[in-house]
């Protein structure tokens, strides 16, 4: 297999092709090794951090922002959505805390104080 | 009056690293003006992940790359006066502030002009048609979405391919909505080719080039909206007309650094960069007044407005403990291919490198950039690639700048 990629992992956006077979896959034009990690996996098993806001309950029309604490599968990214709707916090809350513990292999964390 | 050392204007990602630079060079009545409850800016309404990469080497939200620094500021005990307005800023250096405890007067030592940028508007663009409801700029959707919990629409349409369009194609997809096209009149896009590929490509929004909507339809809620093709002087193709039923129509289309302080001071501006001229330290035509920030030129990355923020936080620092010495300066200007430089004047005689900042007027391949004075090439730097939406960063060395003759320019060429 051949497969031209853009690198996301930082705005420099490197053009990276990637080569081969499954297991033995080669990595032309990046310029920094996360970003040889993630051409491979792009093309093996790729995945996306999630980020979406969860309701704060026990405040009025405030919502805090969250982000799994890990890339997740691609696939899963619209039923983590759903997942992620139906949760929500209290405040206090701060950076960090965990809304969540597993959602396809990450935790769910605040992203944002609500004090 | 109330008297500060250094005054910055505005809480956000460029007013928060210029006060703790400003502290930490040993000013410590600095004090921050924000017209929010909170610090941060546009930050807290920015929840996708991204920032920081550069400057914290780590990836962070929009809100948890503010944490980083709201934390610093507090560590410091910086005064913030949060819910308060700068209404008036004098050359020679009065800060006039509307709070909801009344009107206060500040002698500032020095001011850091730090009030970030704002979207250009519908009536900015002359689109044709209605006036429904459903027609929203991309950071006010992004607003009511992320910091409110609204959901803004069902089926939407983006004009406009900088980041916060590309951002929020990806943000509303996520929130259950049909994005049905982002056009875009140049035929290339102004955001980050990764936004493109994970915010659109990801999510199987088409991206029309040299395409713009020419109509908008509906009497209460937007309906529809017509999209055309435009020509290379950006003119529609009627034959190319075509309807998109839609009820969202989100405008992404250039940001405009929010410069009527500067503006009201008599600051001279730079009429590309549509923020005021400044030195290396920032320092604008104005003595003691520096400028940081989106509100200098639209950054593509907060990580360079943190740096450049910096810069100016420092610059601000020496001029209140140094009193702001000035010897001979030399204009920077754009040369061929470049749309502008910053800073547009270099102080010669300090012993420091230069960081030149600037945007080019196309995508290119493969380019060589010449920073040159007469015929001396003071710096070259070589890039892959180069496109309008990318800042570039050129390091001119200090000796290169020791006698330095007239005025420098940077140019690029393509090369093979």
């Amino acid at each position: 297999m051949k497969r031209d990629l853009i690198c996301i992992v930082c705005p420099r956006g490197c053009s990276v092709t990637v080569e081969g077979e499954i297991g033995a896959l080669k990595v032309t034009g990046c310029t920094c090794a996360k970003g040889e990690q993630y051409a491979i996996e792009e093309c093996t098993h790729p995945t996306r951090t999630v980020t979406s806001i969860v309701r704060v309950s026990n405040r009025e029309d405030t919502m805090a922002s969250v982000k799994t604490s890990c890339p997740i599968p691609k696939e899963s990214i619209f039923a983590a959505m759903e997942a992620i709707r139906g949760l929500s916090v209290e405040a206090p809350c701060c950076v960090g805390d965990v809304v969540c513990k597993d959602l396809y292999g990450a935790a769910v964390i605040v992203t944002k104080d609500v004090l | 009056m109330m008297k500060h050392s250094v005054v910055i204007v505005g809480g956000g990602p460029a007013g928060m690293a210029a006060a703790i630079a400003a502290y930490d060079r040993g000013v410590t009545d600095t004090v921050i003006i924000d017209r929010e409850e909170e610090l941060g800016g546009i930050l807290r309404q920015c929840i996708h992940n991204g920032f920081g990469l550069h400057k914290l080497g780590r990836e962070l939200t929009g809100p948890e790359y503010a944490d980083v620094y709201k934390k610093q500021v507090e560590e410091r005990g910086i005064k913030v006066y949060h819910t308060t307005m700068v209404t008036a800023i004098s050359p020679d250096l009065v800060v006039t502030a509307q709070s909801r405890e009344g009107l206060m007067k500040i002698q500032a030592g020095a001011v850091v002009l730090a009030m970030g940028c704002r979207e250009r508007s519908r009536g900015a663009l002359s689109v044709a048609g209605t006036r429904p409801a459903g027609v929203y700029s991309a950071g006010t959707a992004q607003k009511l979405i992320n910091c409110m919990g609204y959901t803004v629409g069902k089926k939407a349409v983006i004009l406009g391919s900088g980041d916060i369009g590309l951002i929020m194609a990806r943000r509303m997809s996520l929130e259950g909505a049909k994005v049905e096209a982002v056009c875009e009149i140049m035929p290339y896009s102004g955001g980050l080719t990764r936004n493109i590929v994970q915010c659109l490509e990801d999510y199987g929004i088409p991206l029309y080039l040299s395409h713009t909507v020419a109509e908008i339809h509906g009497t209460d809620r937007v309906e529809g909206v017509t999209i055309a093709q435009v020509d290379e002087n950006r003119r529609i193709l009627p034959e190319t007309k075509r309807y998109i039923p839609c009820d969202t129509l989100l405008l992404s289309v250039g940001l405009i650094p929010e410069n009527e302080l500067t503006r009201a001071a008599g600051i001279p501006m730079d009429p590309i960069t549509n923020g005021a001229l400044v030195d290396e330290n920032r320092q604008t035509e104005v003595p003691g007044i520096f400028a940081c920030g989106n509100v200098l030129q639209v950054h593509d990355l907060v990580d360079y407005v943190s740096d450049e923020a910096e810069i100016a936080g420092l610059g601000a620092a020496e001029f209140v403990l140094g009193g702001g010495k000035k010897g001979v300066s030399v204009s920077v200007k754009p040369g061929a291919g470049v749309r502008y430089v910053l800073p547009q004047r270099i102080n010669l005689g300090e012993e420091k490198d230069v960081p030149l900042f600037l945007r080019v007027v196309k995508p290119y391949g493969k380019v060589r950039f010449t920073v040159k004075a007469g015929d001396e090439v003071l710096a070259t730097a070589v890039r892959l690639k180069a496109a309008p939406g990318e800042m570039e960063k050129i390091v001119v060395k200090k000796e290169k700048l020791a006698d330095v003759q007239g005025e420098i320019t940077v140019s690029l060429e393509e090369i093979v």
